[in-house]
């Protein structure tokens, strides 16, 4: 078997893949963040800032979903068709809001009529909120596991059954945890009397999401114990989950200094490191079948040829420094404070 | 309703919907490019303001395209599992390359594109529409790649058993080269390109009818037709070129295509009506017609549906017969409108002609319905196989979800798309109502609708 740096190319693909979901959180994560607080904001002229901070955004960030999405396909298509298939509702959901989401920030300026602007301001802000929320309930699935049975299909049924506690909890950590990333997006791009409004609501979006961060740690040590074998294996693993709390401080700590940009970086470190340790905790499975183990999906199981992961690989080789490069250049060119004119929104 | 029927219809629906949008992307794309090197070379703000009210026309459609687009690559992994499992190893590099390469390109300087104006020098700004347009004809060609592969697969082999069968890779370049796959993305991109050019048509022949913005209206509509007579007629070889790669790859399709029952020269039909029952064609046709097309005589032998055993057959050939002839007749009445016009332009009587400016306003409509019936002719055509000869549409959708799920989903996305469509033709009607600039003002500038 072909390896990079001693490890095989399936485990390549499940940090390529960790690495592209990650930046997907991050940055769709500062703007649902940002939408979440919309309604929090009574003026127009408030609220039209608050969609133009993510306005020329928006959709680059979900680019990374796209690919990420593409990348799970590519190189796990067993894990795609269960998980999809299996979390049949979140995702039409996700969808739907998705949907909601973009068309709300392409129409809301469109018409100037009170109830048309609330309509759109309503839509933009609940569906924010819940994909975050979605974000978090399929992974908390994925991190429970899942009634994985004959053939590697998913043997549950009905509507609702993603809708378990533990998904839950961890659905309402990824919208607080977006939320105080996207104040913190906020009060780096608004200023004067709306900022010390984002200012005053952020430091309650941080205690919701310290409270949600503590009770989501104790509940997946109690629920998902075998999540965390890894970190007892090897004691230097311990640095990943112990590192969290650091940056989760160290964002609040900027921000009580009005450096919201380093808070912002601080805070983008939280989600990232709590991915990563999500990620450690489930390795090399990528989906525990609660049912039997041998329908564990795992990596070595899900993962295309060599051939394919190969040429995945250069791909991904090619293209990231692109991706990283756009995004980059479009941050710096809508760098700074959010300044209306006739192109916006 | 069954699984399997459900899903298809809501793939149908949501494809067909989301394919509103992106070949007015594409179109659009070159238009806009044209307008702003136009205005980059000249100086001339007449091509400014067109360049700029369009890209506001192609920020709309865009949107549409992006947030439908995202549902089609989800609905491979939630209705379409085992199809998912089986052509992962093959199917997904296409798609993430799709996402990597072009769809990041075109997201990114979108926001260039469109609030960039003011923020970047000229020259970044074209370089970002270019962006834009090369990544939205880069997206489609990874996209009808992948489509493609379905319809001719080549450089793969199958390994594994049952339900654990799966395709994988053996040659990457024979698999994005396959047989089909460079005649369908010129076919693809130039339905998208004409699709583009007669959306502007349409909205500058109505301005010059209505006598507004009629000095910067005749620019974009010249600009316009030249861009749609060209792939027009590009077309035409396009689409004889693919039709001769199906009938040597996908017989039964093209026997489908034309209602072809029985091995021997094939007639060719102007128009006419398929009974399956029977297995008989009326209509009006050039015997040996469809000989002639392929192998230039009118006598040699085409091969009929009768070569297939009963379950290899398309059922549905009445609607594929239909839709491929209204997709090539209307592509002979585009050639037909375009090349006229251009006739008047040289008798220096196109503006004139108000009759021909009106259809223009009209045909609008034509190329959308096109490539609407174009790809249901190609997807009907390749049933009952998802992907030719190896795995069948009845093996392919998920097994695990429940026909209630799908009707809800279905319901979920008719209502939506309801909302989206007519949301996208009222506010694409208003501002082309408003036009490209205040009227008001002497000088034609920047609207700031």
């Amino acid at each position: 078997m072909e390896t990079i740096l001693g490890l095989d190319y399936p485990s390549v693909w499940f940090i390529i893949i960790a690495v592209l979901f990650i930046g997907y959180a991050i940055l769709d994560g500062y703007d649902f963040g940002a939408g979440s607080w919309h309604l929090f904001f009574k003026d127009n002229t408030e609220r039209r800032i608050a969609i133009n901070s993510v306005g020329p955004l928006w959709d680059g960030n979900e680019v990374w979903l796209v690919i990420g999405g593409g990348a799970l396909f590519a190189g796990f298509p067993l894990m795609y068709a269960t998980l999809f298939s299996g979390m049949y509702v979140p995702f039409m959901l996700f969808l739907l809001f998705l949907i909601f989401r973009a068309i709300s920030i392409e129409f809301r300026s469109k018409e100037p009529m009170t109830w048309w602007t609330k309509t759109w301001d309503t839509s933009y802000s609940v569906s924010s909120g819940m994909l975050a929320l979605l974000l978090g309930v399929v992974l908390g699935n994925v991190l429970q596991g899942m009634q994985v049975g004959d053939n590697f299909d998913y043997a549950g049924a009905g509507f609702f059954e993603f809708l378990t506690p533990y998904p839950l909890v961890i659905g309402l950590l990824s919208l607080t945890l977006m939320m105080w990333h996207g104040a913190l997006y906020l009060m780096y791009k608004t200023e004067g009397a709306m900022q010390q409004q984002i200012i005053s609501l952020g430091k309650k979006g941080f205690i919701l999401f310290v409270v949600l961060y503590i009770a989501a740690t104790l509940f997946t040590v109690y629920a998902t114990p075998q999540n965390l074998s890894v970190f007892h294996s090897n004691p230097v693993f311990w640095l990943f989950p112990l590192l969290v709390p650091v940056a989760i401080a160290l964002s609040y700590i900027f921000y009580t200094k009005t450096k919201y940009v380093y808070g912002f970086i601080c805070s983008s470190l939280t989600i990232g490191l709590l991915l990563i340790v999500a990620a450690m905790g489930v390795f090399p499975n990528l989906l525990v079948s609660t049912i039997d183990p041998a329908h564990t999906i795992t990596i070595y199981n899900a993962a295309s040829s060599e051939k394919t992961l190969g040429i995945m690989l250069l791909i991904v080789s090619i293209g990231t420094p692109l991706l990283i490069a756009y995004t980059v250049i479009a941050l710096y060119i809508f760098r700074g404070k959010v300044k209306l004119d006739e192109t916006s929104y | 309703m069954d699984v399997e029927i459900l899903a298809r219809i809501q793939f149908a629906f949501t494809v067909g919907f989301h394919y509103i949008f992106p070949p007015l992307s594409i179109g659009l794309g070159l238009l806009m490019v044209l307008f702003e090197g136009m205005y980059l070379k000249t100086k001339n703000t007449e091509y400014e303001v067109l360049a700029k009210f369009w890209t506001k026309i192609f920020a709309l459609t865009f949107v549409l395209g992006v947030s439908t687009g995202i549902v089609m690559e989800f609905e491979f992994g939630t209705n379409w599992a085992r199809y998912s499992r089986f052509v992962g190893d093959v199917f997904g590099s296409p798609l993430a390359a799709e996402g990597i390469f072009a769809f990041a390109l075109e997201s990114t300087f979108l926001g260039i594109l469109i609030f960039g104006w003011n923020k970047t020098k000229p020259i970044m700004h074209f370089i970002s529409t270019i962006g834009v347009f090369l990544g939205s004809m880069f997206s489609a060609v990874w996209i009808v790649v992948a489509n493609s592969w379905q319809q001719t697969p080549t450089g793969f082999e199958i390994r594994g058993e049952g339900a654990m069968a799966r395709a994988e890779i053996t040659d990457f370049w024979a698999m994005v080269f396959n047989p089909s796959a460079v005649d369908r993305v010129l076919h693809v991109w130039i339905g998208a390109l004409i699709a583009g050019a007669f959306l502007v048509l349409s909205v500058h022949a109505y301005y010059l009818l209505q006598g507004r913005f009629v000095e910067i209206s005749k620019k974009a509509f010249l600009i316009a037709l030249v861009v749609a007579t060209i792939f027009s007629l590009s077309q035409l070889h396009s689409g004889h070129a693919s039709a001769v790669g199906v009938a040597e790859n996908q017989p039964a399709k093209l026997a489908a295509l034309e209602g072809h029952y029985t091995t021997g020269p094939g007639d060719l039909y102007l128009l006419g009506w398929v009974n399956n029952d029977t297995q008989e064609v009326t209509g009006v046709k050039i015997p040996g017609g469809l000989s002639f097309l392929l192998h230039y005589d009118f006598k040699t032998p085409v091969v009929g549906l009768d070569q297939f055993a009963k379950e290899d057959q398309p059922s549905q050939v009445n609607a594929v017969f239909q839709t491929y002839h209204i997709m090539v007749a209307i592509g002979m009445m585009l050639i037909g409108l375009t090349l006229f016009a251009c006739f008047m332009w040289w008798r220096k009587k196109l503006f004139d002609t108000r009759w021909l400016l009106l259809a223009f306003v009209f045909a609008v409509i034509l190329p959308q319905i096109a490539n609407q019936v174009g790809w249901i002719a190609a997807e009907m055509g390749r049933q009952p196989w998802i992907v030719y000869g190896l795995l069948r549409t009845s093996d392919a959708f998920s097994a695990t979800v429940t026909a209630p799920q799908l009707m809800f989903s279905m319901i979920m996305f008719g209502i939506v798309y309801l909302l989206m469509f007519v949301l996208f033709v009222y506010l694409l009607t208003k501002k082309i109502l408003h036009g490209p600039y205040d009227e008001a003002s002497t000088q034609p500038s920047v609207s700031t609708l």
